[in-house]
C-alpha cells in the first residue's frame, strides 16, 4: 500500500500554495511514496530515550549591540516589488466577496 | 591559453600586490576566457563585467597610491555563487521565481569580498535554492563538467566548481547543505570547504536549510581555499547563528601542512562509506590516498559510526522540513515574480499561480515533502526521528574524534555522472550527498581535495577530510600534506573543445 495517496498530494500541494496540474499530481504522488518509504527508515534507530537535535550550535538569546544603522529606504524596498502604488506593495485582493 | 587564468589566487595575488601585472589585466583575462569557453560550460548565470573591471582598477589605483593591499587576495578575481545577495547585481538561486531581481544590499559575504580587493566576475550557476547535485535543476540549463562536457558538475553549486576547472577563475564561493560544495569539488578536480557551521556568515544568502547551510571557498588548490576561507570567515552580530570565535588558523596549517609531514596525526577511515553503490575507481582511489597519508607518517585506524547508514533518509527529512517553511517567502507580494494577477483572482491564488510557475519539479517535490513531514500525524515518525538521528551522527562524530583527529572517506561515492543519467530517479540523485550528510548534520567542518582520476573512466576523485567543530586547521594541514605529496588534478582537465 502507498504511504500517500494521489489525494494526500493534492492536498499538500493546496498547504503549500502551489497549483499544480494533473499530471503533475501522477508524477508527484508516485515519486512521494517512494521517496517517504526511503526516508521512513529513521525511523528504525529513533529510539524514545534520544534527544532531538534541531541546531548543530546550541545556542540561546544571542543579542547585539540596539544600536540604530541604515536601513533599505522606501524606494529600496519597493525596487523588487511586482505591483506598488502610492508608495506601497500592492498586492491582489485578500478577501472574498461575500466576506 | 593566458598563463595567468592557469596561476593560482596565492600567485596572482602576489604579482598583483608587486605591480608585476595589474588587478584590471587580470580580470580581463578571466573575463576573456569567460567570453571565449562559457558557452559551452555555463558556469555563469550573470557576468558583471563592467563591476569586476571597476573592482579591479580600484586595486590598482589603490597599490599605486602607495597603500597596502586590502588583504592577501587582493585583486584575485572570483566567482560567486547565485545564492548570495549582491547589491545592483542580479540575484537568481537558479530559479525562475527569482528572474530579474536585483537585491538592495550585499550578503556579508560579498561586503567582506569586496572589503578584500577580492574582483567578483560574476553569479555562478546553481541547482535551483541549491536543491541537487548535479546544477540540473537550475531554471537556466545545465552546467556542464570541463573535464567532459557530456557530464555533470555535481551540484548545487556546479557553476563555481565548473568555473575552477575550466580557468575562468581562481576562487569561488559555494554554499553547503548536504554536500554542494564538496561533491561538485570532487567531480570537477578542484577544493572544497564546508566550515563549521555558523564559521561564516549566513546574512543575505538566499535559505534553503536554516540549520544546515554554510558557505565556503572553493579553489583550485588548498591554500588558495585557505586564504579565501580566511577573507569571508567569522562572527557576524546581523547573524545570530554567527559563531563568536576566531577564525580557525587555516592558512598557517595549508602552509605547515605543504611540507608534507603527518607524524603523529591520527586518521580515522570509515567504515560505514565503502561497498555497495560505490564505484570501483573511487574506492581505488580512496585506498590509495590512505596509504599516501600513511606514508606522510599519519597513523590510520578503521572507525565505525553506525548511525552515518542513516543520515541521508534524515537528511532528506530535515533539510526539506526547513524548505518548506523558508521557501513561502516567495509569495508573489514584495519581490520576484508574479503571475496570475488579473484583477479578479485573490492574493491566494496569484500565490499558488506565481509558485507553480516560478518553481522547478525538485523544488516543488522538497515543499510537498517537508509540508508532510511537518504535518500533525506525521510529525513524530518523520521530523521528530529525523532529529533523532541527528543526534546519534553527533555522538558518533564525538565518539570518533576522541580517539582520531581527521576523519576519512571517499567525497561522493561516483565520479561524475551523465547528464540526464539521473534526472528522473531522485533517489538515486539524493545518494551523491552520501558521504558528505553527516558533517552538515553534525555541524562539523569537512573538505574535498583531489584524490586523482579514476582508473576506469579517467574523472576526478575526491578525498574527503572531516574534523570537529572549528578544528579545520587539522583537516587544512592534512589536505595541504597530501596535495603536496600527490599533486594536483586541474592542470589536466582536456583543453576545452570551443568555437573561437
Amino acid at each position: 500500500m502507498p504511504s500517500i495517496s494521489r489525494d494526500e498530494v493534492a492536498h499538500l500541494a493546496r498547504l503549500a500554495r502551489l497549483a499544480v496540474t494533473d499530471d503533475e499530481l501522477d508524477l508527484f504522488a508516485g515519486q512521494l511514496d517512494v521517496i517517504l518509504q526511503s526516508v521512513a527508515t529513521v525511523g528504525d534507530i529513533a529510539t524514545a530515550d534520544i534527544p532531538p537535535t534541531s541546531h548543530a550550535v546550541p545556542l540561546t538569546n544571542v543579542f547585539r549591540e540596539d544600536v540604530v544603522r541604515p536601513s533599505l529606504g522606501q524606494q529600496q524596498a519597493l525596487a523588487g516589488a511586482p505591483a506598488a502604488e502610492d508608495g506601497r506593495f500592492r498586492v491582489p485582493r485578500i478577501l472574498g466577496e461575500e466576506a | 591559453m593566458s598563463s595567468l587564468i592557469r596561476s593560482t589566487a596565492a600567485e596572482l595575488a602576489a604579482k598583483i600586490a608587486g605591480r608585476e601585472v595589474s588587478a584590471v589585466e587580470v580580470a580581463q583575462a578571466h573575463l576573456d576566457r569567460i567570453a571565449e569557453v562559457d558557452g559551452a560550460v555555463n558556469a555563469f548565470l550573470h557576468v558583471d563585467t563592467e563591476g569586476a573591471l571597476a573592482a579591479a582598477k580600484k586595486v590598482d589605483d589603490d597599490l599605486a597610491a602607495g597603500q597596502a593591499p586590502a588583504s592577501p587576495l587582493a585583486g584575485v578575481p572570483l566567482a560567486l555563487k547565485d545564492v548570495f545577495a549582491t547589491e545592483g547585481v542580479p540575484t537568481t538561486c537558479g530559479s525562475k521565481i527569482l528572474e530579474g531581481w536585483v537585491p538592495p544590499y550585499d550578503a556579508t559575504v560579498t561586503r567582506r569580498l569586496r572589503e578584500a580587493g577580492v574582483v567578483i566576475l560574476g553569479k555562478t550557476n546553481m541547482d535551483e535554492f541549491a536543491m541537487g547535485s548535479s546544477t540540473e535543476n537550475s531554471a537556466y540549463g545545465p552546467t556542464r563538467n570541463p573535464w567532459d562536457l557530456d557530464r555533470i558538475p555535481g551540484g548545487s553549486g556546479g557553476g563555481s566548481s565548473a568555473s575552477l576547472a575550466a580557468f575562468q577563475a581562481p576562487l569561488a564561493i559555494g554554499t553547503d547543505t548536504g554536500g554542494s560544495i564538496r561533491q561538485p569539488g570532487a567531480v570537477t578536480g578542484t577544493v572544497g570547504v564546508k566550515p563549521t557551521y555558523g564559521g561564516v556568515s549566513r546574512y543575505g544568502l538566499v535559505a534553503f536549510s536554516s540549520s544546515l547551510d554554510q558557505g565556503g571557498p572553493c579553489a583550485r588548490t588548498v591554500l588558495d581555499a585557505a586564504l579565501l576561507h580566511e577573507v569571508i570567515g567569522g562572527h557576524d552580530p546581523l547573524d545570530s547563528t554567527s559563531i563568536n570565535a576566531p577564525v580557525p588558523p587555516v592558512v598557517a596549517a595549508a602552509r605547515e601542512g605543504a611540507n608534507g609531514d603527518l607524524t603523529g596525526v591520527k586518521v580515522g577511515v570509515v567504515t560505514q562509506f565503502s561497498g555497495d553503490g560505490y564505484q570501483a575507481g573511487v574506492l581505488r582511489s580512496f585506498e590509495a590516498a590512505v596509504a599516501q597519508l600513511k606514508q606522510l607518517g599519519a597513523e590510520i585506524v578503521e572507525v565505525s559510526c553506525p548511525s552515518f547508514d542513516y543520515a541521508l533518509p534524515a537528511y532528506y527529512l530535515i533539510a526539506p522540513s526547513e524548505a518548506s517553511s523558508n521557501l513561502a517567502r516567495f509569495d508573489a507580494m514584495r519581490y520576484g515574480l508574479r503571475v496570475g494577477d488579473d484583477s479578479t483572482r485573490s492574493a491566494e491564488e496569484v500565490m499558488s499561480l506565481t509558485r507553480e510557475a516560478g518553481f522547478g519539479p525538485e523544488v516543488k517535490r522538497r515543499i510537498m515533502i517537508g509540508t508532510y513531514a511537518l504535518s500533525s500525524g506525521y510529525y513524530d515518525a518523520y521530523y521528530g526521528s529525523a532529529q533523532k538521528v541527528r543526534t546519534l551522527i553527533t555522538r558518533d562524530f564525538e565518539k570518533a574524534f576522541a580517539s582520531v583527529d581527521v576523519l576519512v572517506s571517499p567525497t561522493t561515492p561516483t565520479t561524475a555522472f551523465r547528464i540526464g543519467e539521473r534526472a528522473n530517479d531522485p533517489i538515486a540523485m539524493y545518494k551523491a550527498d552520501l558521504c558528505t550528510i553527516p558533517a552538515n548534520l553534525a555541524g562539523t567542518p569537512a573538505m574535498s581535495v583531489p584524490s586523482g582520476l579514476s582508473d576506469e573512466d579517467g574523472l576526478p576523485v575526491g578525498l574527503q577530510i572531516m574534523a570537529p567543530a572549528l578544528q579545520e586547521h587539522r583537516m587544512y594541514r592534512v589536505a595541504a600534506a597530501y596535495e603536496a605529496a600527490r599533486g594536483t588534478v586541474y592542470q589536466d582537465v582536456p583543453e576545452l573543445a570551443v568555437a573561437r
